[in-house]
């Protein structure tokens, strides 16, 4: 091999490019990602006609559809995001990742993106129930458009919290299990369950505080049509936040 | 032309002094031999030039380029194989090297890949999964990773570590072919390897330099070369 052809120092866009490539076809390397997408699609639907009663409830609307999506995303975002970084230091090619001329947010972010999309293909996938809807009844559109923009957000808020717990640990099992934990506590406190627990400790004003930080509650405006700017800054602070710390954790190795 | 200057490197783990004041330098030219128990510090000092770890104290220059200051431009000159040859299991050994290319931002990178399969002799697993290559193809291809931007300093962690001795001889072929145009350092358990590959020997223990010569001088040591480690080492 002759040195004709130096070697240039590679630009963002294409290092992050590359890294979202191979992830995201990494996704479907392996027999888990239909599996996750069918468990997916199998839950969302089911949730929706079983326990959501959305055919009796006779109206044409997705509300009981997306009722479930916090509960679904909280599981299976950490399932999808575990491999994230976990994965990497598992098979020691983090020491490539990190010896390579490319740095570290470059790789979060693509790695990010792909799962984000991995997460979008998933919810893409249950269209049909839209489109059900729309047969059976005369539904606003808009309203179901913002609905899915709400929940695919709300997956992102849920990977945020998934790519710190696979940055911190060489474990999937581990990372899957505390993202896990992490986000299904977001579900929780918006229903309010720990109010009796902690009501005698702090006042109602707080309570209501922690309570608007819950998952559902910010994702309620989308399903009703509403695109706030508090819920969309709530969910891409969690997204963005998520991804910062754990490109934090990995550089402060 | 000095193209690796380590500088009084330190790192430590909690109480643990890994390295403890590393310097030395590698000129064009030169393969350095890193010799030393386990846990001497061989691998940290490898990792502490190739900027996967960060040192506390000190300084690593590759081909000009501070790693801490300019991460990026002086991984761009350096090529480097960490210990067991990690690579991406469910990835086809021709696509591994395509993402490397990639991500090396690589003029032509078909070209670079095809010839870095061709350098490596990994034509006739190109297209086989990373997971089901035998040992001796898997280090093959931690090599081929690390030089496919044909790079100035080349750092290989163990690179014959549990190869037979046709596939040891193959390494050894390759490295020496390029040896002439970089600056490179091999870690390395098999003493023998030194006269093989070397023009340089360096010993650490405990993480110190406990010794820098050259090849010719390292062999005057002593007849039996365990011996000389042994007493280098203690």
């Amino acid at each position: 091999m002759s040195s004709e052809s130096s070697p240039s120092t590679p630009s963002a866009p294409s290092a992050v490019w590359a890294i979202f490539n191979r992830e995201f076809a990494g996704y479907f390397r392996t027999p888990l990602a239909y599996v996750f997408l069918s468990v997916f699609n199998a839950f969302a639907i089911s949730l929706a006609f079983f326990v959501g009663n959305i055919y009796e409830a006779g109206v044409a609307n997705l509300d009981r559809f997306f009722l479930y999506h916090p509960w679904l995303w909280a599981f299976l975002a950490p399932a999808a995001g575990a491999r994230l970084w976990a994965e990497e230091r598992r098979q020691g090619t983090i020491e490539l990742l990190l010896t390579w001329p490319i740095s570290v947010w470059q790789v979060a972010v693509g790695k990010f993106l792909a799962a984000w999309l991995f997460l979008a293909t998933a919810l893409f996938i249950t269209l049909p129930i839209a489109f059900t809807i729309g047969y059976l009844g005369d539904p606003d559109v808009g309203v179901i458009v913002s609905g899915y923009l709400g929940s695919l957000l709300c997956a992102g808020a849920c990977l945020g919290i998934a790519s710190i717990a696979s940055a911190l640990t060489r474990n999937q099992v581990i990372a899957f299990v505390t993202g896990f934990l992490a986000c299904f506590l977001l579900v929780l406190i918006g229903y309010g369950v720990f109010d009796e627990f902690i009501g005698g400790l702090f006042s109602r004003n707080i309570i209501e505080e922690v309570r608007r930080l819950g998952l559902w509650r910010n994702l309620e405006p989308f399903t009703l049509g509403l695109v706030d700017l508090r819920p969309v800054a709530y969910f891409l602070t969690l997204s963005f936040g998520g991804l910062g710390l754990s490109t934090i954790i990995i550089e402060r190795r | 032309m000095t193209l690796i200057e380590v500088k009084n490197l330190k790192k430590s783990y909690g109480s643990i002094h890994a390295v403890r004041g590393i310097s030395f330098s590698v000129e064009r030219g030169e393969v350095v031999g890193f010799l030393g128990p386990n846990g001497a510090g061989k691998s940290t000092t490898m990792k502490l030039i190739a900027g996967h770890l960060r040192a506390d104290h000190g300084a690593a220059i590759v081909a000009g380029f501070d790693i801490s200051a300019h991460p990026i431009e002086a991984k761009t000159h350096l090529g480097y194989s960490p210990e067991g040859a990690p690579a991406y299991g469910e990835m086809t050994v021709r696509e591994f090297l395509r993402f490397a290319a990639d991500l090396r931002n690589l003029p032509n990178p078909s070209e670079r890949v095809k010839k870095t399969l061709e350098l490596c002799r990994l034509n006739e697993v190109a297209h086989q999964t990373v997971d089901t290559l035998s040992k001796g193809y898997r280090m093959r291809l931690g090599f081929a990773q690390a030089v496919i931007h044909d790079p100035e300093v080349l750092i290989l962690d163990e690179p014959t570590d549990g190869l037979d001795p046709n596939q040891k001889f193959e390494v050894r072929r390759i490295l020496k072919e390029m040896a002439s145009r970089k600056a490179v350092i091999v870690s390395t358990h098999i003493l023998e390897e030194i006269d093989e590959l070397c023009t340089r020997v360096i010993v650490i223990a405990h993480g110190e330099v406990r010794c820098d010569e050259s090849k010719e001088k390292f062999l005057q040591r002593g007849t039996d070369l365990n011996e000389v480690f042994r007493k280098l080492t203690a």
